[in-house]
């Protein structure tokens, strides 16, 4: 099988971490060699971050290249905007239609861009939602996350009984349920 | 695995006993796992000096230990480790230094390996976190058979990438005997010339075994490009050149000269691939053998396959162009108490000679307080010099600001200076209780030990009185008025003094907040004070009024009090 290459990009505090431990977690448990590169520190403070996945027979390159990722999964728009040339000309953008202010917009040294979804949507396949409305109507808008890897699980290849399980080992003890019910949520999308 | 568990693993799997050290990005989870096995002493020093000595007390007691840090830590443990390098080990001595390519977290990007290269000190990197487990426990070897302590190379893109690694068991060391030995351990001039001419002597043996040491591997291919690499570098030339021939090095300082000059005459074209400085290629050059390197490579940031494919192919890897975005530099959280010490300061028009932490973006729009920032505890030290040049009437409107975990770091002296020196000027601690960009690390102040055990936590009003400091106030960070009257006052004082602005970080478990502000349009004069503190929470409508992000909000109330007309309130929810 030829190395799979997925993204998660959002803003730092968002949860990309989780997510990403839940994509690592699976591609392990599906027997496959994976590498997960993250970024800490003084980025996952309100700024633009990115994760990268790329699982296979044999990894090498833990980053992901632009034209290269096969999944790109964009937790706010104007991140889906900015990493958008890293996915392949067929690749999958899954993105969640949420708008937050960087501090160029708030200060008025910059302007949020209009349309960005309808944009993107002309050059690759995208699916948009609002995870976060559908987070609350479960009653928990911190898992807007697991909504979004419920969604991208349509898009590849593991059993949905197998991403259940690697939920249940990575998601804190108390919210197993929630995440649950968030997966379905994003896979029922 | 993450590259930093597979290290705390490896080290737990060669025996280690004790382990010290200081938060640090890249380097930070390597304590934090560690700390998780039975059998392992595991500490937060207060800097990376006293974890570097920490480490060297217990080698020479005779146990395997472990420092680690980031790179710029190394710079503070240099004393030293320049000279444990003379006096060798008893147990195993390992240090991780984490650099940091692409400056992710840190104010430089100095390359560690030539650190090791002066301190004499030999030097692995491994490319993966099995790797990194490996190499870990392959360094405790090596140290124990040269005499030496032995560095570990890792950068942001090993330290923070996780990978599949094998497990073992630990392999319970025995305690090497203590022997006193003022010849080896005791580092004055006379002894210390003969352990140079120990250490060269080292250094030479080391570099004649690494041609056959399993360590470094030549991987046969197609001659006509060989490429020398190491770390991480080695799997963006095994993606962008898989038939290339390789001379993967594990040890990365001294070189294997006999090694690579034959690898070299087998090859048409040399390339030497590694991140930041030319350590390798320099000396590969000196040998008098000819190579590319720097010449096609970049000497900053990090590398990638697409990188080296169109320097060394020749290979343009056609991609779509960016799209024009509005940048989203790091910001301070919402509830952050930096935030409400920055606007007073901002209103007040008073500079900061600034320090190493989250408040570092107080230098950044709106808030644009911060006017330096060198490297941990220079806050204080540098408006002292400021001060000096310019007369205590310059700096009446400049403050030193530094954090709680960056004032125990390296703070206390350069206080202890203004203090003997006869400075006047004004240090703001700002005081959130814990080390806060690392991700909540305990330090000296915390009442906690890296294990979570409760512990002796100095008082800081009490150490600043100590130093000698006769004015010291405490107040809420969130005051904003009391705040305000206390710098206003203690700036115009002749002589040092000291306000702990204190409120702990927003994000910390034990800090949850019953509140959230709530923006009322029917008050709202559109006069944007609430927004000059720059939280991310506030975002201005299409109208001017304004709306709180309500799952981002913690309800610090730093907008309400800023509002003049009653347009933002908070509530308990």
């Amino acid at each position: 099988m030829e190395t799979k290459s997925i993204m998660i990009v959002g803003v730092g505090g968002q949860g990309t971490l989780l997510t990403s431990r839940i994509l690592g977690g699976i591609t392990t448990h599906a027997g496959y060699d994976v590498k997960l590169s993250e970024v800490h520190g003084m980025a996952q403070r309100g700024g633009s971050v990115v994760t990268f996945v790329r699982y296979g027979e044999k990894v090498n390159e833990p980053i992901v290249e632009e034209g290269c990722a096969d999944v790109l999964i964009a937790f706010e728009r104007l991140e889906a905007l900015r990493y958008a040339h890293f996915l392949k000309p067929d690749g999958v953008l899954i993105v969640n239609d949420q708008r937050i202010d960087p501090m160029t917009v708030v200060t008025g040294a910059a302007e949020y861009p209009e349309g960005i979804i309808e944009g993107l949507s002309k050059k690759y396949k995208v699916i948009s939602l609002d995870a976060m409305e559908e987070a609350k109507k479960l009653g928990n808008p911190r898992v807007f996350n697991t909504i979004i890897v419920g969604v991208a699980a349509k898009h590849m290849d593991f059993a949905k009984e197998d991403w259940l399980t690697v939920i249940e080992k990575t998601v804190p003890p108390k919210t197993v349920e929630i995440n649950k019910k968030a997966f379905e949520a994003g896979f029922a999308f | 695995m993450l590259g930093n568990e597979a290290i705390a693993r490896g080290a737990w799997e060669a025996g280690v006993k004790v382990s010290a050290a200081y938060p640090g990005t890249p380097s930070t989870e390597i304590s934090e796992n560690i700390v998780k096995y039975d059998g392992v002493y595991a500490e937060w020093s207060p800097n990376e000096k006293v974890a570097m000595e920490v480490a060297i007390g217990a080698s020479m007691s005779g146990v395997r230990a472990l420092a680690s840090m980031k790179m710029v830590g190394v710079n503070v443990a240099s004393d030293p480790l320049y000279t444990v390098s003379y006096i060798g080990v008893n147990g195993g001595l390992v240090l991780v230094a984490a650099d940091d390519p692409g400056l992710y977290s840190s104010q430089n990007e100095q390359d560690s390996r030539c650190v090791a290269r002066v301190a004499q000190v030999p030097v692995l990197e491994p490319s993966d976190s099995q790797e990194a487990k490996d190499f870990t426990k392959l360094a405790f070897e090596l140290s124990e058979k040269y005499d030496c302590p032995m560095m570990i190379r890792t950068t942001t893109r090993l330290a923070h990438s996780q990978g599949v690694v094998e497990l073992c068991d630990r392999v319970e060391v025995e305690d090497k005997p203590y022997e006193r030995s003022v010849p080896k351990n005791v580092m004055m001039p006379a002894m210390a010339k003969g352990r140079h001419v120990f250490v060269e002597k080292r250094l030479k043996d080391m570099s004649e075994d690494a041609n056959t040491a399993s360590y470094n591997k030549v991987e046969w291919n197609d001659t006509k490009i060989g490429v020398i690499t190491s770390g991480i570098p080695y799997q963006y030339v095994k993606e962008a050149l898989p038939n290339a021939s390789v001379l993967k090095l594990g040890l990365v300082h001294p070189l294997p000269k006999k090694l690579i000059a034959d690898f070299a005459a087998k090859v048409d074209t040399l390339y030497i691939v590694e991140e930041l400085e030319p350590l390798i290629e320099e000396q590969v050059k000196a040998m008098g053998i000819a190579c590319h390197g720097k010449d096609i490579l970049t000497i900053q940031g990090e590398y990638s396959a697409n990188m080296l494919r169109k320097a060394i192919l020749g290979e343009e890897v056609k991609t779509e162009e960016p799209a024009k975005v509005p940048a989203r530099p790091p910001i301070l959280c919402p509830g952050c108490p930096h935030r409400s010490t920055f606007t007073v300061l901002n209103e007040l028009k008073i500079h900061g000679a600034g320090d190493i932490g989250c408040y570092t973006l107080g230098a950044v729009a709106p808030l644009n307080v911060i006017d330096t920032t060198v490297c941990m505890g220079s806050s204080i030290s540098t408006l002292h010099g400021m001060e000096k040049a310019k007369g205590k009437e310059y700096i009446k409107n400049w403050v030193a600001l530094i954090g709680d975990s960056t004032f125990l770091h390296t703070g206390i002296n350069s206080l202890l200076n203004m203090v003997y020196n006869k400075s006047t000027g004004t240090v703001i601690i700002m005081d959130n209780s814990t080390t806060g960009m690392t991700g909540h690390q305990d330090h000296a102040a915390t009442g906690k030990t890296l294990s979570g055990e409760a512990t002796y936590a100095v008082d800081l009003v009490d150490l600043c009185h100590a130093l000698g400091v006769n004015r010291v106030s405490v107040v809420n960070a969130f005051d904003t008025e009391k705040l305000k009257a206390t710098i206003k006052e203690e700036v115009a004082a002749d002589e040092v003094s000291v306000i702990i602005s204190q409120a702990p970080c927003a994000l910390l478990k034990t800090n949850v907040s019953h509140k959230k502000c709530y923006a009322l349009s029917d008050k709202c004069k559109k006069c944007g004070m609430c927004l000059k503190p720059g939280c991310p929470a506030i975002t201005k409508n299409s109208d001017g009024t304004i709306r709180i992000d309500e799952t981002m909000c913690n309800g610090c109330g730093l907008c309400e009090s800023r509002c003049k007309f009653g347009a933002i309130e908070s509530r308990e929810v």
